[in-house]
């Protein structure tokens, strides 16, 4: 079957964690739905001779089989709340310091992926462009500079449990932190034309000293 | 051709059925034009730019057009306080005295149109023009619909028959200068 | 004197004459709202016939990716964008509404509420023949040079606003006129909904004795009235874009492409109450009927309805907390679209408390019915899932949502469909269906549905993205295992189709050779139960137009004989 995907992001299992008391939470209550239908259905499946009761709904040992779990499904929500407003605001409200910047453009059809040379900094003369593939060290803070040439794209990276969706004429800022070496997928999430399906973009993940190699190895000779 | 259904005949809320007919219309176009005027509203305060381009709006003719509709709206009145008292011939004059009105409107819109494009600010001409024609090309389009159906209704009228449809279609028409009471400040006159 | 000569004319033909048009005019120019009902159901039914076939397409496409699909060929990544936009819009805008809205509120509302037709019978048929030739348009559209729309049904601009860009410029801006043509088809006929509803209704039926099929159809008219407007005037801007050359949503000429999505979800959100409402009426209507019970709460259904149908004004940009609006305001979003999921949930839990007691009867209709309430459930907490921003960050865009959607569409669309089919059929064709054939069908329907969409599920949390045409591009997504998930899938679909020819075998036999409908098959209270099966023209003789004594779901009475007691019967 398949793997759980992996976490290769700081706040991966986050999201997953909220993910996870969500399917808790839920699947109490679609079970508990689930169970007291059929076990309805069948109890007062038609016998002959018996006949259905006449019940108005004002009944108030019965309307409490009601509100008793409406008050507590809003309880629920409350809990569901609380954790996603956790999660979202660290994801996409804040922004932590930067050890690192990267530039991503998505186009008709491919990424751009503009890293800082080894001075660090971008657009100067030693930046590495690199088309659809993104290159970044483990365990330092990103920010991104998320834009698009054309249409709407939206950049995404499953092991990092991260999208933003990129739009012409905006530049739009947002952090990661990789925490597992390693070389993933990255898929455009928002339909782009006919191309859409061929923006596979790949994200490597290495040490600090690979990264480097990376660096000097691609950078430009001016 | 069959006959009106009993359904048609019935009122069990108390209110005439065709006005209930026309106010589920005219909900559905305030949330058209509610749709179509917060768009605009909303580019327009991000756009403080646009003061500039709206400065070229033709603003005595579009105050002239109001003064056109709100009258043009008074004759609708008029025309239904006389459907009320049963004079038909008299509510199918006011009725073409509200055409009119929307006759005129139209007339001077097209004047000031020419005059703005020749000006070279057409639909395309930036972002602000593209709402201004739209908006008030929807606006016109509904007043030419209207205008037609007043028409239908005034040949009725003039005949003694479906006198009740003059209110309705004076709803239909108060609603259309509404909106145009929205449009004139915020397309001509906000800076 | 010639008025009054004519006056005396009308007079006598309006006693006499009242049947419409005969032969073929019948059906090009009646104004019968059953005959127009029919019009909006069997072309609905034609349009599923086509939304299913691009489904067959894509998901061939998906488990032999390249492979030439039996009956259309190579799949090109254009021609994966037109088929999976089509089927979106096609089965929403002219399968679900036309069949669930126009096709059964037309010929349930008069019926149930004992009136002899829509108050606007003209308005009427003219909403179908705009109807109509939005289908018309639309179907076109698939064929015209470039073909159909590729842009997804959501339409996001600047993809859908530029041929340049959506390499479908015809299709685009044909698709975007077929949709406009149906929200004018569907406005026209909210007017026959809420005011035929409003004031037609037989003398002594109050409002909380209206049956709440036509209560949800019309509240769900309501919805989309409120609904659609912003989105007709961003449609307008849009069409602009496409071929004035405007830029309401080009940012290099000072619009917004976020403009859009604002607009289309404001609208799109409200929407899926307006296909939902319906379904969920029809299920009442008939576990009321088939467990024999007076509903649980009929007034707190209503209250529930109308607070969801409030509230769904307000959640729109949970489909967009990461498009780029501010994220503070996603908060807010989210808030509001997991609070919906409250009034929701009572509903649900009041169908089902009115199982409590029955007597339940497991008809074919039933069978649908039940089957809706244990489907939807599994859409609609899934739909937690994707309101709780945080976890939405990783879900959207993924099959994740996919499968949610079809896990409420699907029960709404099809289930909803075939619940009200199989329950009303004897009254509106005068002949009863096979209910052996009729359960054959359905156990092949649910099953394969469900093995449809769990693998969908399965493949959106392992991070596979929507709208795209072959997975093998994506080694995380290429695997064997996954491969796997997408040819059951596709197997579980080719199996569902071919047992939709036994429906069509059961209604077309029933039609032709079925057993002649009695006027109340079902033991049923409703209005529509006292006259013939079919109704003729008028529904009732004039002189016998129904009066109302009590509500419709006086069920299992304990001071009475029989278990049922039809809204007509005086006291």
């Amino acid at each position: 079957m398949i793997e759980t995907l992996q976490q290769a992001s700081s706040y991966a299992a986050d999201i997953d964690g909220l993910i996870i008391l969500v399917a808790v939470l839920t699947g109490f209550w679609f079970f508990v739905a689930q169970g007291v239908f059929f076990w309805l259905i069948f109890r007062y499946r038609a016998k002959p001779g018996k006949k259905s009761k006449y019940v108005t709904g004002r009944e108030q040992h019965l309307t409490r089989w009601i509100s008793f779990p409406h008050g507590l499904v809003l309880v629920c929500d409350v809990f569901i709340i609380v954790a996603s407003v956790n999660v979202w605001y660290d994801v996409k409200q804040r922004l932590p310091e930067a050890d690192r910047v990267v530039r991503i453009t998505g186009q008709q059809w491919a990424w751009t992926f503009q890293h800082p040379g080894s001075d660090g900094e971008l657009d100067t003369d030693d930046d590495v462009y690199a088309v659809d593939e993104l290159h970044v060290e483990v365990d330092k803070t990103y920010h991104f500079h998320l834009e698009a040439r054309d249409v709407m794209h939206s950049f995404s990276v499953p092991v990092f449990r991260l999208k933003q969706d990129a739009i012409p004429g905006r530049s739009i800022m947002g952090w990661f932190r990789p925490t597992l070496i390693g070389e993933f997928d990255v898929q455009c999430a928002e339909i782009c034309g006919i191309g859409h399906g061929v923006m596979a973009a790949r994200i490597f993940i290495t040490d600090e000293a690979q990264h480097a190699a990376w660096v000097t190895q691609n950078t430009p000779n001016r | 051709m069959s006959a009106k259904p009993i359904a048609t005949t019935r009122s069990a809320t108390g209110i005439p059925t065709g006005r209930l007919a026309v106010w589920w219309l005219l909900a559905s176009e305030v949330v058209i034009f509610g749709g179509l005027l917060g768009s605009y509203i909303m580019h327009r305060v991000g756009h403080p730019e646009w003061a500039e381009a709206a400065a070229h709006t033709q603003v005595w003719f579009g105050a002239f057009n109001t003064l056109v509709l709100l009258t043009s709206s008074f004759t609708a009145v008029l025309a239904h306080q006389a459907a009320e008292s049963g004079q038909g011939k008299k509510a199918a004059k006011f009725l073409v005295m509200t055409m009119g009105g929307a006759l005129t409107f139209l007339l001077v819109k097209s004047i000031e149109w020419t005059i703005e494009i020749s000006h070279g600010y057409t639909i395309t001409t930036n972002t602000f023009w593209s709402f201004y024609y739209t908006a008030a090309g929807l606006h016109g389009l509904h007043v030419i619909a209207g205008a037609i159906i007043m028409g239908f209704i005034a040949v009725d009228a003039w005949r003694g028959r479906e006198l009740q449809r003059v209110e309705l279609i004076g709803i239909y028409w108060h609603f259309v200068d509404l909106v145009w009471i929205f449009l004139f400040p915020l397309l001509y006159i906000a800076k | 004197m010639v008025e009054a000569t004519v006056e005396v004319w009308h007079a006598q033909h309006e006693v006499h004459e009242h049947h419409g048009p005969q032969g073929v005019l019948k059906y090009l120019w009646s104004t019968d709202h059953k005959v127009i009902s029919m019009q909006y159901l069997f072309t609905g039914m034609f349009m599923a016939v086509v939304g299913g076939f691009m489904a067959y397409v894509f998901r061939m496409q998906l488990a032999f990716p390249g492979s030439s699909v039996p009956g259309f060929g190579i799949v090109s990544p254009g021609e994966y964008n037109s088929l999976v936009t089509n089927h979106g819009s096609i089965m929403i805008f002219w399968v679900a509404m036309p069949v669930l809205i126009a096709a059964f509120g037309n010929f349930l509302i008069p019926l149930m509420i004992g009136a002899d037709d829509m108050v606007f019978p003209r308005i009427n048929r003219l909403s179908f023949q705009v109807f109509f030739i939005s289908a018309l348009v639309i179907l076109g559209s698939l064929f015209v040079e470039g073909g159909g729309f590729g842009g997804a049904w959501t339409a996001y601009p600047p993809l859908s606003a530029k041929g340049v860009y959506n390499q479908t410029p015809l299709g685009a801006t044909l698709w975007l006129i077929g949709v406009a043509l149906e929200f004018v088809a569907f406005l026209l006929g909210g007017i026959n909904f809420i005011t035929t509803l409003m004031n037609a209704r037989a003398p002594g039926m109050k409002a909380y004795d209206i049956p709440m099929v036509c209560w949800m159809i019309v509240i769900a008219s309501i919805l989309f009235m409120l609904s659609v407007g912003p989105l007709i005037a961003g449609a307008v801007m849009l069409l602009f874009d496409q071929t004035l050359g405007t830029g309401f949503y080009d940012p290099a000429m000072g619009g917004d492409p976020v403009l859009w999505q604002h607009l289309f979800w404001f609208f799109g959100h409200p929407e899926v109450y307006v296909v939902m409402l319906p379904a969920i009426g029809i299920t009442i209507d008939i576990v009321a009927t088939f467990a024999r019970k007076k509903l649980f709460g009929y007034k707190l259904m209503l209250y529930t309805t109308v607070a969801t149908g409030v509230l769904s004004f307000f959640v729109w940009a949970h489909h967009q907390f990461i498009s780029g609006i501010d994220p503070r305001m996603a908060n807010v979003f989210m808030v509001t679209t997991l609070l919906i999921s409250v009034p929701i949930a009572e509903l649900m839990f009041v169908i089902i408390a009115t199982l409590y007691g029955g007597s339940i009867r497991l008809a074919t209709p039933m069978l649908w019915a039940l089957a809706f309430i244990a489907e939807f459930l599994i859409g609609g907490v899934t739909g937690i899932f994707l309101g709780a921003s945080g976890a939405d960050i990783y879900f959207h865009d993924t099959y994740f949502v996919l499968a949610h959607f079809h896990y409420t569409f699907f029960p709404i669309a099809i289930i909803g469909t075939f619940a009200a089919l199989t329950y009303w059929f004897p009254k509106m064709f005068g002949k009863m269906m096979s209910d052996k054939l009729g359960k054959i069908h359905f156990w092949g329907t649910i099953i394969p549905f469900n093995f449809i969409f769990i693998p969908l599920f399965v493949l959106g949390m392992g991070g596979q993205h929507r709208r795209i045409y072959n997975y093998q591009h994506f080694p995380d997504l290429a695997g064997a295992d996954f491969q796997r998930l997408r040819i059951i899938a596709t197997v579980a679909l080719l199996v569902m189709l071919a047992f939709q020819l036994v429906f069509f075998y059961n209604f077309i036999r029933s039609l032709l050779r079925g057993e002649k409908a009695p006027k109340n098959p079902w033991n049923a209270n409703t209005l529509e139960w006292t006259t013939e099966s079919p109704p003729p023209h008028g529904n009732w003789p004039p002189d016998q137009m129904p009066k109302v004594y009590r509500g419709p779901y006086e069920y299992g009475r304990p001071d009475r004989e029989s278990d049922f007691w039809p809204q007509d019967e005086p006291a």
